[in-house]
């Protein structure tokens, strides 16, 4: 166990050097740092003395190990179109992400988790046939114009739920949340359904076959020899069997979620770090990139680590191996 | 087969002879080619699966309607003196108010018809998902073929990349590799190159999917005797890979080129959609989205409603006949 994690623990700091290198790479060598920062009326010397200041002159694994050393101490530098450090603008808007990625991965459990077990176990009935194929279009449609229909729907022709933004927000330390206001929680709504939607199709059609699967095995078929209820078989043992792969996916969607939190902030003008990552692209704010990058990088390489964890956590018999065969 | 021990007698060698035998050989294979393709497995389940059909038919609809876009559009969206601004925000098959004009799908702000925007966009959606695949395939192919035909720590080294890169989502990774690349060209040129950038950016976030494949199809043919026969009569490891082991490869790379132009379309489209991917003056089936997007407030839904409509016909016509396809090779894809 402990092997296990030390191994994982390694990869994943490698992963994240990597990511590191090229993010560096990035604002050392795209463009010159310097003209970014200053303006036209700047002199030779001037530049030159901002460059020794910054360091820019020092050899690249000095600049490199002092660009990890800022990185781990959250600090990337000042954004271009801003002029403002860039994790003050990563604070301001990080909690707009979350709330909303963390709503819509809920969202996707319980429904996900719901209409599978649901279509699983009245697998021949019309409800669930429609269900399944609903699902299709939901898997078919791309995220920004499931957005686009549900505005349409429901913000312009039936005037139910605003269309953007987050509504009105409370500030508690420092911490902005729209979870406590009626309109921060309307606003959250058609947002939340856009981004969890996709993720809901593919854990209900998980859960479904893994269902579907378990349902075939000898010890249910036992279960129910022994005259247990549907209930006990269906919950109890069936149900607890198909979580361990529900358990991955669901993890590791959570980081596609917040990466696909990009295109929903954007279709709804949501002011969370998605839209903050779309403007340094549309006017090549670097640091800002830079900072997305390593930010998000750091996102999906915990994810992965927690779930190969819980993973052998959950499963016994990942446990009951060798050790130094896992994997 | 069969007809292989004729060849081998000796009498025949008349040179006139020879000659109308090769002819007639030439014809039968050519018509020979023909009703092999009729016959094989995968042209009998087409024809008999309605999916197929109607899917291919709907795509190839598109297809053409892109190619041919400036003879079959009603105007040229783009050509400022074909537009007539009084035109503007006509609905579907309604006449306009000022010049009695009727739009099958209406028109935009500026009087440009929403069936024409259609056609030229999906022109640029369909060109720029084409060569994103093609590229994603032949890098993906190159190196599948290589990391499994080699082994050792290249193989270890490729997919290692593959891997990490398969752990994020697509889309996030060609938005990165969009950004740098816009990033690197001087600002005057970045309209013009933007959608070689794009091109780039999706073939680069896609090329896995392929190396993956083609290194699993490489792994298992490489140990067949009919491999070990050309190494041992010591063809150069490049022949082998090209020309024995490839080919080989090649029916999972169809299916998953198939499956990936879909997503390659969709990819363009939000990229597109979120404004980073080509520029506002050659509209994508996602830009058009974009620009529209804004009407959908003041009530004129035709505006976007029908990009998005080509957009999903498109996409799911694609994904179904690259669906089709993989059930009708088999591969072992997954």
């Amino acid at each position: 166990m402990a092997a296990f994690i030390i191994r994982r623990l390694l990869q994943s700091i490698i992963v994240m050097l990597v990511v590191a290198f090229v993010a560096f790479s990035l604002f050392r060598y795209v463009g010159d740092p310097i003209n970014n920062m200053v303006g036209q009326e700047t002199t030779l010397e001037q530049r030159e003395e901002l460059r020794e200041r910054l360091g820019l002159n020092d050899s690249f694994p000095v600049q490199f190990a002092r660009f990890v050393g800022n990185a781990v101490q959250l600090e990337f530098g000042i954004s271009y179109r801003q002029a403002r450090p860039v994790e003050d603008l990563f604070a301001e808007r990080l909690p707009a992400t979350l709330e909303l990625a963390i709503v819509s991965a809920i969202f996707a459990l319980v429904f996900g988790l719901a209409l599978g077990v649901y279509t699983a176990l009245r697998n021949k009935s019309w409800s669930a046939q429609t269900i399944m194929g609903l699902s299709l279009v939901g898997v078919s449609l791309p995220t920004f114009l499931i957005g686009i229909l549900l505005i349409w729907v429901f913000a312009v022709e039936l005037g139910w739920l605003p269309s953007f933004g987050r509504g009105a927000t409370v500030d508690i330390g420092g911490w902005t949340t729209g979870l406590l206001t009626a309109s921060g929680l309307q606003s959250l709504i058609l947002p939340a359904i856009t981004l969890g939607l996709f993720q809901l199709t593919l854990i209900m059609r998980l859960v479904r076959a893994e269902m579907l699967e378990v349902l075939r095995t000898d010890y249910i078929k036992f279960a129910r020899a022994r005259g247990l209820s549907d209930r006990a078989i269906h919950f109890g043992h069936a149900l607890k069997n198909t979580l361990v792969p529900v358990i991955t996916i669901t993890g590791l969607q959570l980081g596609a979620i917040i990466a696909f939190a990009i295109i929903t902030e954007t279709v709804f003008s949501w002011p969370g770090v998605g839209q903050l990552f779309i403007q340094a692209i549309q006017f090549v704010d670097i640091p800002v990139m830079a900072a997305y990058l390593v930010m998000i990088s750091l996102f999906f390489v915990v994810i992965n680590l927690i779930v190969d964890i819980l993973y052998y956590v959950v499963d016994p018999r990942l446990r009951a191996e060798r050790p130094g065969a896992v994997r | 087969m069969a007809s292989e021990p004729q060849h081998l007698e000796p009498e025949r060698a008349n040179a006139a002879m020879i000659e109308a035998d090769l002819a007639t050989a030439d014809e039968v294979r050519a018509l020979s080619r023909w009703r092999r393709a009729w016959d094989s497995d995968v042209a009998y389940s087409f024809r008999r699966s309605p999916v197929a059909l109607i899917s291919s038919l709907v795509a190839l609809v598109f297809i053409l309607g892109a190619a041919f876009a400036p003879l079959i559009a009603p105007q040229n969206p783009f050509d400022p003196g074909s537009l007539n601004l009084m035109d503007g925000f006509t609905a579907p098959l309604e006449p306009n108010a000022f010049t009695g004009n009727t739009f099958l799908m209406g028109t935009d702000d500026q009087g440009r018809d929403i069936l024409s925007t259609i056609l030229y966009g999906s022109r640029v959606s369909l060109m720029v998902g084409f060569a994103g695949v093609i590229f994603a395939m032949v890098l993906g192919t190159v190196l599948g073929l290589t990391a499994g035909y080699l082994g050792g720590w290249v193989d270890a080294v490729i997919m290692r990349i593959a891997d990490i890169q398969l752990s994020f989502p697509s889309i996030l990774i060609a938005l990165l590799i969009f950004g740098v690349g816009k990033a690197l060209l001087p600002r005057e040129m970045q309209d013009e190159l933007a959608i070689y950038v794009l091109v780039l950016a999706i073939g680069l976030s896609g090329w896995v999917q392929f190396a993956r494949t083609v290194r699993g199809t490489t792994l298992v043919e490489k140990n067949k005797e009919y491999v070990q026969a050309a190494r041992l009569i010591g063809l150069h490891p490049m022949l082998i890979m090209l020309r024995h082991v490839l080919p080989n490869t090649l029916g999972p790379v169809l299916v998953i080129a198939t499956i990936s132009l879909a997503l390659a379309v969709i990819t363009e489209a939000t990229l597109s959609f979120l404004g980073v991917g080509v520029p506002p003056t050659q509209p994508s089936l996602g830009t058009l989205i974009r620009i529209g997007q804004d009407f959908l407030f003041s009530g004129e839904w035709w505006i976007t409603l029908f990009p998005s409509l080509a957009l999903v016909t498109l996409a799911l016509s694609v994904n179904l006949l690259g669906d089709w396809l993989r059930d009708a090779l088999n591969p072992k894809l997954r």
